[in-house]
């Protein structure tokens, strides 16, 4: 087993807390939705195992994966994109105009 | 030459996760992100399929086809408020598949050599056994997986207020000694495994026994890791979870030697570590008070108030609530998980806008962990097309609190609890909160004075300046847009 490999996962941890910490609260919801659907990368092994294999047993194992890791993948991905459909900015026109003259507004860019 | 194609197309697939998730930082990217993400596992899966040694074309592709159909059918049929269980459900099978394709990889051992991608992007014949490093990461991979898998059916159950899914006595001395069974069990099959068995075999059924009992055994650890934790606490533990199903991701990417797996596996489980720690912080708990089921434990701090004398609450009617709103010069709301339940954000949203007609400026306070997951409350009025930027973090809020002239609290309890500014021996103290009672006036919409998910007494509801309106939140509001409607048409 190689240590490239161990090297690569300590750097990607880095990686990974770098970029995470960036995240607002209000998207923590989709990102923990689009994080699991990243995980079911594990579709890639089930797909190196289950097609490269004659062995039965190791075979419908393998299959058993790639589905298990397929619905992870599909239902993720789509979940998350249904969630993030719905983070409409405020619509520019009337509300605005409507608003207290006390100009405290709670927009934020 | 194709490995190293393959496993450069497992970089790019693991940079577009990391670019992805990167903009995944602001609303106005993040569905830009999501899909850079799907793209990249689309490569990540053509390049797999393109690796040689497919001998199964047909397997494959009905494996994909089996998976894909139920995983848009899950996707597109949930409502959106059954989210969090939803996301709980996908990690367990994602573990599951972590675990089973380590165990897979054991098994094909027992076949004739068979060609195999190195981490080095060589081909290579499978030694005549697995070495003692393999067969142990193969053991913790399937550990991983499994206890993922149980624990998220667990939590997904907790989620959708199952019934009996608790704690039991004993259940401490009994997760100790599966614990104990576990790494007992381990030892025997890496033991077991790295015994050469045969020209041909490289794993014997000996070993393969172990692993099946390590599996076992690790589907209940799972269990009984989770079941003592409280319902409100799931998101933690949702969070953690999706962290797991990282680390078994990437502990089958050293098993298989497989770059996409360890850097995707590696970026999900630091992922899923932020957000549990975030999470944690926002409660003002120790991760290891949350997994050791800190609020069921210890429900004898009671905070202040008797039990059976508790001094009288101002109600009120909604439509005094109206008149209170429409006057008012700001308004603020704060949704908690009785929201999600009354499924009221949609007539929240009505509110929203009768009272910005009348030229009431009016925000939400969102608290990291109200709702059943961290953005919970954002999704779901989100869904309810409120615009994010009416949506204010707890930390931006509160300093201004004083000069809110309403409170509207909807199905919140916990978040606004003055018990944790003020109580010390309050269960909850510490933990950061809305300061809704700094607002001048306060109405809670509740079904009746049962207390919250931490099981103590909220003293909010006892203050001067605060009214409670009870009743199903959905009808209330209802109700309330009924009155500012009379109101704004005399």
């Amino acid at each position: 087993m190689s240590l490239a490999l161990f090297v690569v996962f300590v750097l990607a941890s880095f990686v990974g807390v770098e970029v995470i910490s960036k995240v607002p609260a209000t998207l923590h919801t989709p990102l923990m939705s689009g994080s699991n659907a990243i995980s079911g990368i594990t579709i890639v092994g089930a797909i190196v195992v289950a097609g490269a294999v004659a062995a039965p047993w190791a075979k419908w194992v393998g299959v058993a994966a790639l589905v298990l890791a397929t619905i992870n993948v599909v239902g993720g991905f789509l979940v998350t994109d249904r969630m993030l459909e719905m983070f409409k900015p405020r619509e520019k026109a009337a509300p605005e105009t409507t608003h207290a003259a006390d100009g405290a507004t709670n927009g934020r860019a | 030459m194709i490995d190293g194609l393959v496993t450069l197309a497992y970089l790019v697939a693991a940079s577009l996760f990391i670019l992805g998730l990167k903009r995944l930082s602001s609303p106005r990217t993040a569905r830009a992100g999501n899909r850079m993400a799907a793209v990249g596992m689309l490569i990540g899966v053509v390049a797999a399929l393109l690796s040689e040694g497919i001998l199964n074309p047909v397997e494959l592709v009905g494996g994909l086809a089996v998976g894909s159909v139920i995983g848009v059918f899950l996707a597109r049929r949930t409502p959106l408020t059954e989210m969090p269980e939803l996301v709980a459900a996908f990690n367990g099978f994602g573990g599951a598949a972590s675990a089973l394709v380590a165990a897979a990889e054991v098994l094909r051992g027992m076949d004739p050599p068979m060609r195999d991608i190195s981490a080095a992007g060589e081909t290579v014949v499978n030694a005549p056994s697995l070495g003692v490093a393999e067969v142990a990461v193969v053991a913790v991979s399937v550990l991983i997986g499994s206890v993922t898998l149980s624990g998220s059916f667990v939590a997904w159950g907790k989620l959708k207020g199952k019934k009996g899914l608790s704690g039991f006595s004993g259940l401490r001395l009994v997760s100790i000694l599966v614990g104990l069974g576990v790494l007992a069990v381990g030892t025997l099959f890496v033991l077991a495994a790295g015994q050469p068995v045969s020209a041909f075999e490289t794993v014997g059924t000996d070993a393969t026994l172990w692993l099946g009992v390590l599996g076992a055994l690790a589907l209940v650890l799972g269990v009984l890791l989770v079941l003592p934790i409280g319902g409100a606490d799931m998101p933690v533990v949702v969070a953690l979870l999706n962290a797991y199903s990282g680390l078994a991701a990437a502990a089958t990417g050293f098993v298989l030697g497989n770059y996409a797996l360890v850097i995707s596996g590696a970026l999900v489980g630091a992922s899923g570590l932020i957000l549990t720690r975030i999470m944690c912080e926002a409660m003002n708990r120790s991760l290891a008070n949350v997994l050791l089921g800190g609020f069921g434990a210890s429900a004898t701090a009671a905070s202040g108030g008797g039990d059976s004398d508790q001094p009288p609450v101002q109600s009120t009617t909604a439509d005094d609530a109206a008149v209170m709103m429409a006057y008012a010069g700001r308004v603020v709301i704060v949704p908690g998980y009785g929201l999600a339940v009354a499924q009221a954000q949609h007539e929240v949203r009505e509110l929203v806008d009768l009272l910005q007609r009348e030229g009431v400026e009016v925000a939400f306070a969102i608290h990291p962990v109200a709702g059943r997951m961290p953005g919970h409350m954002n999704v779901l009025l989100a869904e309810a097309n409120v615009p994010y930027d009416q949506l204010i973090e707890m930390d931006e809020i509160n300093p201004e609190m004083g000069q809110v002239d309403v409170v509207l609290v909807v199905g919140a309890n916990d978040v606004v609890n003055p018990a944790a500014r003020e109580d010390e021996t309050s269960p909850i103290y510490g933990m950061p909160i809305i300061n809704v009672d700094e607002a001048q006036q306060v109405v809670v919409l509740k079904r009746s004075m049962r207390t919250g998910y931490a099981g103590i007494e909220n003293p909010l509801f006892f203050k001067p300046n605060t009214q409670m309106l009870f009743g199903d939140a959905k009808e209330t509001v209802k109700a309330v847009i009924g009155e500012l409607k009379t109101l704004q048409a005399a």
